[in-house]
């Protein structure tokens, strides 16, 4: 599949970062899936995570949406602690309610949408804002709706979704995370469980929010066109580090390493 | 027989006040147990092992003592320390915490039950541990536990028969009444079985019932909400259809074969054991 070339401008790089992984360690039992990872992203920056499966790329969006336990380093957000930070030469745990205020600048769209089946799509949409943002039911709704036209669903604001096909379940994610305006946004092979005829309107909403708004993208996908579409830079990971990165071009057209080769002669 | 029906007649009184104690132990019983279990099966899901130990001690303790030596103890040995309980208290309470203790192991797993996916979901939007269960896992561990809870509830009535070692005089102890007085171990304890199994009979219903409001809850069925009563007009003008051609063929139907179409019917069986 030959790859257009339309890599859009790397913003500045200047400044304190939107992520920093710091010396990052994640171990699963016996298992050590990250050791010393470094690395940093700048706001607004589109970010794409490639490697063999078991690379650890899903590992690294958990641990940034707090779902996972980081076994050793740090996390910065904006410059500021996300689980853990260091005080007096010490390394503790951040309260949780604190991390949790942390949370609140950073939307995860998962693999299998994950909405909540007891609530209609625009009760999906409007929890967090209402109880986490505390917004008032109205103004959440209206921009609910608002978020909901975006992603092609307006029609679908009192189904319940159990109702919905799986791509307008995702895009109905897409909407309920982008409800909470962060400042970053994970997206973890949103289009892996869609049926290839429902992929182009998910990742076309995803392009859409990709050209409109300057919300920090870190993303894992299958989709090379559209990574090399959508991404400022390409992070290729093998065992547990960064092998190598670069723009899109750079990564898929000429890649320095022969495991990124191979890696991606085998997806594309 | 006439005989037996006049003494019954005569006895429909005492009858009533049995039945009156029965269900008064069954539902308050049940509702202590309820809330038995939510606290206990809640806590045993905790990730603070300080919350989570002591419960589970507590239901595998009342889980492992019998009815019996329980209800005794509120009765018997209460008074001893001091403390006097009545004897409705004493029939309740030990129903309650033995059920409670039961039910508590259905709250629990029925919560393990749940996606991960919709706790992780519930973590990404920041909602707090509180809401997360109020809003997100709890309306959708419900569903997954009332078949199991009617199961406890009906063992519940059935278990309410010992009190009439404590001096209650429930259903069992005035049907041995009725059984004296007609002088017809058959006719009375028929009547017994009769009113037992009705009883257990309207919890059943009950139970369903909420079931069913609770699956309608997670979108199986919403009763009327826009899109279910389309929803509702389609499957009934596809299902005269069906029905017109099976009636020429006389064949059963058998449901189920229209992807959208999940009603409550194929949802989670319903009635006795759940998926736990
Ligand atoms: N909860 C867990 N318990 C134990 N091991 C885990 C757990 N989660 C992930 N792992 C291990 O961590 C490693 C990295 O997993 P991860 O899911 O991050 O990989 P990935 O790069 O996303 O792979 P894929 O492309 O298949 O999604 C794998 O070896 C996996 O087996
Ligand atoms: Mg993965």
């Amino acid at each position: 599949m030959p790859l257009t070339e339309k890599t859009p401008a790397t913003p500045a790089t200047a400044g304190t970062p939107a992520i920093e992984f710091k010396d990052v360690e994640k171990s699963f039992g016996p298992t050590t899936v990250l050791k010393d990872l470094n690395f940093t992203v700048a706001p607004g920056e589109r970010v794409t995570l490639i490697g063999p499966s078991g690379s650890g790329k899903t590992t690294i969006l958990r641990l940034v949406m707090t779902l996972e336990d980081l076994t050793d380093g740090y996390i910065f957000v904006d410059g500021e602690p996300l689980t853990f930070e260091e005080r007096d030469g010490k390394r503790v745990e951040m309260p949780k309610k604190r991390t949790r205020e942390m949370t609140t600048r950073i939307g995860m769209v998962f693999q299998q949408f994950n909405l909540f089946p007891n609530m209609t799509v625009l009760e999906n949409i409007i929890e967090a804002p209402v109880h986490v943002l505390g917004k008032s039911k109205a103004e959440a709704s209206t921009e609910a709706k608002e978020l909901l036209e975006r992603v092609g669903l307006s029609e679908k604001a009192d189904a319940h979704p159990t109702r919905l096909s799986g791509g307008q379940q995702q895009r109905v994610a897409i909407a309920r995370a982008l409800a909470m305006s962060p400042e970053i946004l994970l997206l973890d092979e949103v289009t892996s469980a869609l049926d290839p005829e429902l992929v182009g309107d998910v990742l076309g909403v995803l392009r859409d929010i990709a050209e409109t708004t300057d919300i920090t993208m870190l993303l894992v996908t299958h989709e090379m066109q559209f990574a090399r579409d959508v991404s400022h830079r390409v992070m290729m990971f093998d065992g547990g580090q960064v092998l190598e990165e670069g723009p899109p071009d750079q990564i898929f057209n000429n890649p320095s390493h022969e495991r990124t080769k191979s890696f991606l002669s085998s997806v594309l | 027989m006439t005989e037996n029906l006049t003494t019954l007649l005569n006895f429909l009184p005492q009858l009533w006040e049995g039945v009156r104690v029965t269900i008064i132990l069954t539902v308050v019983g049940s509702l202590g147990a309820v809330i038995i279990a939510l606290a206990l099966g809640l806590a045993m899901t905790s990730t603070h092992a300080w919350l989570r130990v002591p419960a589970r001690i507590i239901v595998e303790f009342f889980r492992g003592t019998s009815l019996l030596v329980q209800l005794f103890w509120l009765f018997y040995v209460f008074p001893l320390l001091g403390v006097e309980l009545d004897p409705m208290i004493c029939g309740i309470g030990a129903l309650a915490l033995n059920y409670g203790a039961y039910s508590a192991e259905v709250v629990r797993s029925s919560i393990t039950t749940v996606d991960k996916g919709q706790w992780e979901a519930a973590i990404a939007l920041s909602l707090s541990p509180s809401r997360r269960m109020i809003r997100v896992i709890f309306p959708q561990a419900w569903a997954l536990m009332i078949p199991s809870l009617a199961t406890l509830l009906i063992q519940l009535l059935k278990g309410t028969a010992v009190v009439s070692f404590i001096t209650l005089q429930d259903l069992t102890d005035k049907i041995t009444q009725l059984r004296q007085s007609t002088n017809d171990t058959y006719f009375a304890f028929t009547v017994g079985l009769i009113i037992y199994f009705v009883i257990a009979w309207l919890i059943q219903e009950f139970m369903n019932f909420l079931e069913r409001r609770a699956t309608a809850a997670l979108g199986r069925r919403r009763p009327n909400s826009r899109t279910d009563r389309r929803e509702a007009r389609r499957l009934a003008r596809a299902d005269a259809v069906r029905k017109d051609r099976s009636t020429s063929r006389a064949a059963a139907d058998d449901g189920g074969g229209d992807g959208l179409g999940t009603g409550p019917e194929s949802g989670p069986a319903s009635g006795q054991g759940g998926r736990l």
